[in-house]
């Protein structure tokens, strides 16, 4: 079948009108609690595990550089404060957005996806439910929560990394290190970082359903949707870490500035 | 009682592919239809264009007073709740088990107790076969015990109007034929307007009181069983008969050589047309006309051998060996008389020559 220049205009525009109807359908009673939590459970079962193992290792290699850098340029004193700041702001961020894509995106859509092939969702239609109130709706909360709650996982994780590398592997001072928590980092960049990470299991898990529910062409149409809504969603996630950091440094005054 | 659904001038376009356009045909209330055509001609795609899945390029399909191609999303659920659909596949939730899957409608749509659901969804499995397969998943089943779960779903918020996709594909003829039993029976009990897509020619040539046929992106014809069967339109012939000559290939459409190939080659006889599926019990559906009156009234003469074991008598009294012409009906219609050899049979086809039930 010929493809129109127009497509990706019109697959852009059928997943804003997507997003809309579910923002709206996010304020819609009556919720379907139960599929939520079984839903919030299932993602989290999903990302949790792989998320502990991803943040192990990079909140070493995170603590491995600044412990580095720092000595370098003579300021142990702050590494800290650095570490702190990079893993809360960035690191747990951009792990999160990899794991809640990537695990939790991912079988959102494999699941809506082979519903979709097997009919499942017309026959939803034709029973007079809505798939958007009743599968898509809680998904995208479960995500949004657990991306916060990974987001929190990752930070606390990183931030214990930080300090066993620098305390114990690289000798610093427990004291220098913990005293530096407050010298550049501040509550803001807490918030900030689960701000992110709530709209990155919302763009994900939109993401994720738009390709599910647009799946076709039986089981090899499930691995295409699954596919191409892990690439799209890392683009779009990264591009927003971008745009939400830049907005927060312009808002939010830096300590020390 | 069902309702009517009124086709008009409907189109179905995937860009720049047409499926079929300008298809006007009216369901009536309460009776059974049978669309059939070749694979990929959209009889899929039709079915979901009636239940508002699929949006119609052009035409209008008014069910109950309402247009559905132009109702709003949310009144386009309601209507919907007039619908009883059986997907190809059953399409059954995996995630749930058979006796869930079967109460989810009633879940939904009504505030009836667990206890009220049980005896409904008990019940449904009962007239499909399938007690005893509560707690199975979709995918623990057999294709055929699928579909029959996923017939029972349709039927639990007893629907107005069922649409079968291809309720035959992939059983064996003996299912097959309790399939289509079971059809029969349902549209006696509930008196539901059905619509049945199929490949299966007896089933086309015995379930329905109308047959509807799609091809080459367009309806070739749609009417009364009586009206198709006699016919000698060669697509129609073609497709009922399931013959190779015609102008049907393998390919969709056969090229001007094999036509011109054909050209000489008799087509023979149309078969004898086979009396209508009777309900088990033997009673007439309150839809069911008797057999033989659209011929008679339309003065067509059915092929040789027709309705075995019946003495129908036609107009002009020509055809039938045994033709015993009554007169004092006065409305036109056919008397039927059942031969010793019907009267002998274990369900004797016997029906009010008005064609009005007794059920
Ligand atoms: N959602 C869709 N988007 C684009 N094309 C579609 C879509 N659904 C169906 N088609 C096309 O419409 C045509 C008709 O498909 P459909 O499934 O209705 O055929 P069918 O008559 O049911 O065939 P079969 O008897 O094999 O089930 C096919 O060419 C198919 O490729
Ligand atoms: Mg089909």
């Amino acid at each position: 079948m010929a493809v129109s220049p127009l497509a990706p205009v019109r697959g852009a525009g059928d997943f804003f009108a997507l997003s809309l109807d579910v923002l709206r359908g996010l304020f819609k009673r009556p919720f379907q609690f139960a599929e939520f939590v079984q839903q919030a459970w299932f993602i989290a079962s999903v990302t949790i595990f792989p998320t502990a193992l991803v943040s192990i290792p990079f909140g070493a290699v995170l603590a491995l550089q600044i412990g580095n850098l720092t000595k370098q340029i003579g300021a142990q004193s702050f590494t800290g404060a650095v570490a702190v700041l990079g893993v809360v702001r960035e690191a747990s961020p951009i792990v999160t957005a990899l794991l809640i894509a990537g695990a939790g995106g991912s079988a959102i859509c494999a699941d809506l996806g082979s519903r979709k092939i097997r009919e499942e969702i017309d026959a939803m239609e034709v029973l007079g439910v809505s798939p958007l109130a009743r599968l898509v709706v809680p998904r995208v909360l479960a995500c949004m929560l657990v991306a916060v709650f990974l987001n929190g996982m990752v930070a606390v994780v990183g931030v214990m990394g930080g300090y066993f590398f620098n305390v114990i592997l690289q000798g610093g001072t427990p004291g220098a290190y913990l005293a530096s928590f407050t010298a550049l980092a501040q509550l803001p960049d807490l918030y900030v970082g689960e701000i992110k990470a709530a709209i990155f299991g919302l763009i994900a898990a939109l993401v994720a359903a738009y390709k599910g529910l647009n799946a076709k062409g039986g089981p090899k149409g499930v691995g295409d949707a699954v596919n191409q809504s892990v690439v799209i969603s890392f683009m779009l996630l990264f591009l927003t870490n971008f745009i939400i950091t830049a907005i927060y440094f312009q808002v939010v005054p830096q300590k020390g500035g | 009682m069902g309702v009517e659904i009124k086709v008009e001038h409907l189109t179905k376009r995937f860009g720049r592919q047409t499926i079929w356009e300008d298809v006007s045909l009216t369901l009536p209330a309460g009776e059974i239809s049978v669309l059939l055509g070749p694979s990929g001609t959209g009889k899929s795609v039709f079915l979901k264009t009636l239940i508002g899945l699929l949006k119609p390029e052009n035409g209008s399909i008014i069910i109950d007073g309402k247009d559905i191609t132009k109702v709003r999303e949310k009144d386009l659920y309601e209507v919907r709740k007039l619908f009883g659909v059986l997907f190809q596949d059953g399409a059954l939730f995996g995630s749930q088990n058979i006796y869930d899957n079967i109460a989810f409608p009633l879940r939904e749509h009504t505030r009836k107790t667990e206890k009220e659901i049980k005896d409904i969804v008990l019940d449904k499995m009962e007239i499909t076969g399938l007690s005893g397969s509560e707690r199975k998943l979709p995918g623990e089943i057999s294709g055929g015990m699928r579909k029959r779960a996923g017939l029972a779903r349709a039927l639990v918020l007893d629907p107005e109007i069922l649409l079968f996709d291809e309720p035959d594909s992939g059983l064996d003829p003996v299912r097959t034929a309790y399939l289509n039993q079971l059809i029969v029976d349902l549209n006696a009990q509930i008196q539901a307007t059905f619509l049945i897509v199929t490949h299966d020619i007896n089933t086309a040539r015995t379930v329905p009181d109308n047959i509807g046929l799609l091809y080459r992106r367009h309806l070739a014809m749609f009417g009364p069983r009586e009206m198709l069967l006699s016919s000698n339109e060669p697509v129609v012939r073609q497709f009922l008969n399931a013959q190779r000559e015609g102008p049907i290939g393998m390919a969709e459409e056969k090229d001007a050589g094999e036509l011109e190939a054909e050209k000489g080659t008799e087509l023979g006889a149309l078969p004898p047309i086979p009396i209508q599926l009777p309900t088990s019990s033997g009673k007439a559906r309150l839809t069911q006309r008797p057999p033989g009156s659209w011929l008679n009234e339309h003065g067509v003469e059915p092929p040789p051998g027709s309705f075995p074991g019946l003495d129908l008598a036609f107009g002009n009294g020509a055809s039938s060996a045994h033709a015993s012409v009554s007169a004092g009906n006065g409305t036109g219609g056919v008397r039927v008389v059942p031969a010793k050899k019907a009267a002998a049979r274990k369900a004797p086809v016997k029906r009010p020559a008005t064609g009005r039930g007794d059920g």
